[in-house]
């Protein structure tokens, strides 16, 4: 199949690459960018297990084809952290146990980042909300939830 | 809460930052599917979509003409199995079964089961390739219930599997029948004041590990294998391959990737055998990765079942006699936990007489696998609401009656074993005590609400671990283990080892290693990793520590017994209570005798079983059979809590996977024959917005067969919940639902029955 040449900005920094149009934004990430960081749970768009930010927006990437992403930009879990300081929902994350196997904690991480840079100070019932389309089949979500009100509290300076 | 071990502890019971953890939180870890290898193909499975055929002919020609195809295989490339039973570690496993389940030979057993498999450049490619396999199936009529599979006149699925008075082989579906029975039940049902008998079906679900199976297989002109995957056991995923592909386990080598769950479904194989014979024709690395429908349709998952349960009390409350019945689906081959649902189902009560009798049969429905206290939370949903039964008929408090029965140290189980120190009565003290269960039932607007409670025993095991403890030339310390980590067990093992080290957690560093790189351990089930592995380690640091002592009292010139440890610091009892920390003493090894390694291999008996009561609150929609989950609160012995975070974790997480058992999970099969709900938006687990905070109570009652009191935690806690839904559901609107899931149609429609 004839590939298709995409430019998108990728954790902030310039990225081209060649894709099938068949191929969707996760296969793209994964097996031709190599940032396997983001995981693959469903490919229907279910777990959440994919999920990356789009334009500032949490989207399961899945669901969107490779070619579709053309002059976005596109945040992942490789890239929250800053060098090496963590994103502060990672270093919460850690600090209250918010994971277990650790498969679906990349999802959460990109969807809690994509809720508090719009909600910085969200309800535990705007945190549910937001973070209903990921699945987590180790936690019970009790730790997760805890970890994004306390990297809340911690970048409102709480 | 019970009191804590007398010795205090340093480094067990504090809240470190995981070892894996930056890994994990940065995408940096690689799980099975982040395998690349040079020159890596991609495998793919056609599979049955029927329930039960005979498999005719298998036209691979138009598939293996496509381009980019560069292999395609069926089972004629696998070794034909002999039938026979063999030993895997403790457990006796069927290398027929085990290689049928992989690849169906002469017959497929239930929808989803593997037929052939294609190899190419692409997934993508090996897909379409999947479309030109042609095979020609003669359809079977199929049985997909328990009772039914049971009857003379059913479809056999496999022939000859049991044997008849003559001592020849018998059709039947019934691959196992096991009983337990003591006493005498009709004189202890004569003795009772009240006797509840009731009648339960619940659905198969699945464990719902959010990763789905993978496997990446290179094979060796010289012999010699190497397969990289997500597994609960390096091990034991070698030695099933090693079996199915009749090679010596020796020629295999497994490295076991970061795991994305597993609760019991990833200890059997499925991918390994096919990835590997797909590498040996095409002398190219295979990956191989299963979409979630396959995962649903033909992996895990644990057992629909039918129990019948018949309990007596005396007017004091004591339970007099019990008589339990039932059949688990196995699936396609033998092998349902219907064993261990026998052993726990009523052993939480000490009860003279009882009689249990347990069938395991074949249905057409993939074949079951391990799930958190395997057997045991479909037996609870039984006993459990029973026991509630008896209560409320007798006027007694719920957690008061399990008090009145609960057994204690010295309590014979059904299966005959005595208890040793364990902590039952502890949970249902600190249930009854809890901020929870004192509280009054919030009220929720035009909804019926309602409390429940209900109890579980889970064994937890031991077997077999090896642990190997090195100190760097730094004063830190490795240690590595054969113990897939699938839930913080690097960090449980990393702390006991700090603790006997007088090491920070953060001074160990824990590895998990392959299968040539530490000697043999069993899978990560059972609860097992901080009791056994965590007794490998703890005895591979006391290993080291004693070579430590040897080392100071060689520099300092003195007998080893007059050399002392404590709190990290060496001190000579003579020569005037010279002292030097570990840290020092490590900069001295290559001086006095090179490095220093401590080793361990155990198959531990100290086992502690675990005991846990919940208690929740519920609000029922009787419009619609919606049930919301208002507070939940579990309470568990936990022995020994190494790592407190992590088991509240896996206390949190299995009353999660309950609740889903509990409202919504079901496997529905259509008349066909075919799953109907292969994916997560009609396999209903739950989300975020599903659930509340879940409130922990550990209980530390320590396991006097462990070093550091550790018991198993991982399994207990799925136990309660479905009961103790149940049993809020009854208070809530007095209806006594027996089946599972408890889900809005099924709620509805109980209620609008009771309501006529």
């Amino acid at each position: 199949m004839k590939k298709v040449h995409v430019q998108i900005t990728l954790n902030g920094e310039e990225t081209e690459f060649l894709c099938e149009p068949r191929q969707s934004l996760l296969e793209v990430l994964r097996d031709v960018l190599g940032y396997t960081g983001t995981k693959e749970g469903c490919l229907t768009g279910d777990c959440g297990a994919c999920s990356v930010i789009m334009d500032g927006r949490p989207i399961d990437s899945c669901l969107v084809l490779g070619i579709e992403a053309e002059g976005k930009e596109i945040t992942t879990v490789e890239g929250l952290a800053d060098g090496d300081t963590l994103h502060p929902l990672q270093k919460k994350f850690l600090e209250h146990a918010a994971l277990q196997c650790g498969i679906c904690t990349p999802g959460f991480l990109v969807t809690s980042k994509a809720l508090l840079d719009r909600n910085p100070n969200p309800t535990e019932h705007e945190i549910r909300y937001a973070l209903a389309g990921n699945l987590c089949r180790c936690t019970g979500y009790d730790k997760i939830v805890r970890a994004v009100q306390d990297a809340a509290s911690q970048m409102q300076g709480r | 809460m019970a009191a804590r071990q007398e010795h205090k502890f340093k480094v067990i019971g504090t809240r470190p930052i995981r070892h894996d953890g930056v890994d994990k939180v940065t995408g940096r870890a690689q799980y099975g599917a982040d395998i690349d290898l040079a020159g890596l193909l991609h495998g793919k499975t056609l599979r049955s979509s029927h329930a039960h055929a005979n498999i005719k002919s298998i036209d691979t020609s138009a598939a293996e003409a496509l381009s980019g195809v560069k292999a395609v295989i069926t089972a004629q490339d696998f070794p034909n199995i002999e039938p026979g039973m063999a030993q895997m570690g403790e457990l006796p496993v069927n290398p027929q079964h085990m290689s049928l389940n992989c690849i169906a030979r002469d017959k497929v057993l239930y929808d989803g089961h593997v037929v052939a498999a294609v190899v190419a450049t692409s997934p993508h490619i090996a897909e379409e390739a999947l479309k030109l396999i042609k095979v020609d199936y003669e359809v079977l009529p199929h049985v997909q219930n328990v009772m039914d599979a049971m009857n003379d006149d059913a479809p056999i699925l496999l022939p000859g599997l049991g044997k008849g008075d003559d001592g020849e082989p018998k059709d039947t579906n019934v691959a196992n029948h096991v009983q337990f029975e003591r006493g005498d039940i009709a004189a202890g049902f004569a003795a009772a004041e009240v006797i509840v008998e009731r009648e339960f079906d619940t659905s198969m679900v699945h464990q719902g590990y959010i990763e789905p199976h993978n496997s990446v297989a290179q094979y060796s002109s010289d012999g010699q294998s190497t397969i990289w995957v997500s597994t609960q056991g390096a091990f034991t995923a070698r030695d099933q391959t090693a079996m199915v592909l009749d090679m010596p386990a020796s020629k295999i080598k497994v490295v076991p990737a970061e795991i994305g769950g597993g609760f019991g479904g990833k200890i059997p194989i499925y991918f390994e055998p096919i990835s590997l014979i797909l590498s040996k024709k095409t002398g190219k690395p295979v990956k191989m990765v299963m979409s979630r429908a396959e995962v649903l349709k033909a992996t895990g998952p644990t057992p629909g079942s039918h129990i019948r349960v018949k309990m007596g009390a005396d007017k004091d409350g004591k339970i007099t006699a019990a008589e339990v019945w039932m059949a688990y689906e196995a699936g396609g081959f033998p092998g349902s936990p219907v064993g261990a649902g026998c052993m726990t189902i009523i052993t939480p009560y000490d009860i003279e007489n009882l009689k249990i009798d347990g069938y395991d049969v074949l249905v057409n429905k993939p074949k079951t696998a391990a799930y958190r206290a395997p057997g045991s939370t479909n037996a609870a949903m039984g006993s459990e609401t029973v026991i509630d039964e008896l209560a409320e008929k007798l006027g007694i408090d719920p957690l008061e009656f399990r008090r009145i029965n609960g057994a204690k140290e010295g309590t014979a189980q059904a299966a005959g074993p005595k208890f040793g120190r364990i902590g039952y009565l502890e949970t249902v003290e600190a249930a009854k005590t809890s901020d929870h269960f004192k509280s009054e039932l919030p009220q929720v607007e035009g909804r019926r609400v309602g409390r429940g409670v209900a109890s579980g025993f889970w064994f937890n095991a031991g077997f077999q671990s090896s642990a190997t403890v090195a100190i760097n030339s730094d004063g830190t310390a490795n240690v590595v283990t054969g113990s897939i980590d699938i839930g913080g067990t690097r960090a449980s093992c990393a702390m006991i080892a700090a603790e006997v080290l007088g090491l920070t957690a953060e001074e160990v560093h824990p590895v998990v290693a392959d299968t040539e790189s530490i000697g043999h351990t069993d899978m990560t089930g059972g609860s097992r990793v901080t009791f056994a592995t965590g007794t490998a380690v703890y005895d591979a640091a006391q290993d080291v520590l004693s070579q430590l002592k040897e080392r100071a009292a060689k520099s300092w010139k003195v007998e080893t017994d007059q050399v002392t440890f404590q709190d990290g610091v060496f001190t000579c009892t003579t020569n005037g209570n010279e002292s030097m920390t570990l840290k020092e003493l490590s900069g001295k090894l290559p001086r006095t005798g090179g490095p220093v390694m401590g080793r361990a291999s155990v198959n531990p008996r100290g086992v502690g079983p675990a005991f846990a009561t919940h208690v929740v609150d519920v609000a029922v929609d009787e419009e619609t059979g919606k049930v919301d989950i208002l507070r939940y609160t579990a309470v568990q012995d936990v022995g020994t809590a190494i790592h407190p975070s992590y088991v509240e974790g896996q206390m949190q997480g299995g009353v999660a996977q309950g609740i889903g058992w509990a409202l919504n999970e079901e496997y529905v099969y259509g008349d066909d024959g075919r799953l109907q709900n292969a994916g997560f938006l009609d396999y209903r687990m739950p989300t975020c917005l599903d659930l509340p905070m879940i409130e922990t109570v550990l209980v530390e009652v320590p396991n006097p067969g462990h070093p550091v009191g550790v018991r198993g935690v991982g399994e207990v806690p799925i136990i309660p919940p479905p009961a103790a839904i149940a049993n809020a559901i009854y208070s809530a609107t007095g209806v006594r639902m027996a089946d599972l899931p408890m889900s809005p149609p099924r709620l509805c429609k109980a209620i609008l029955e009771k309501n006529g």
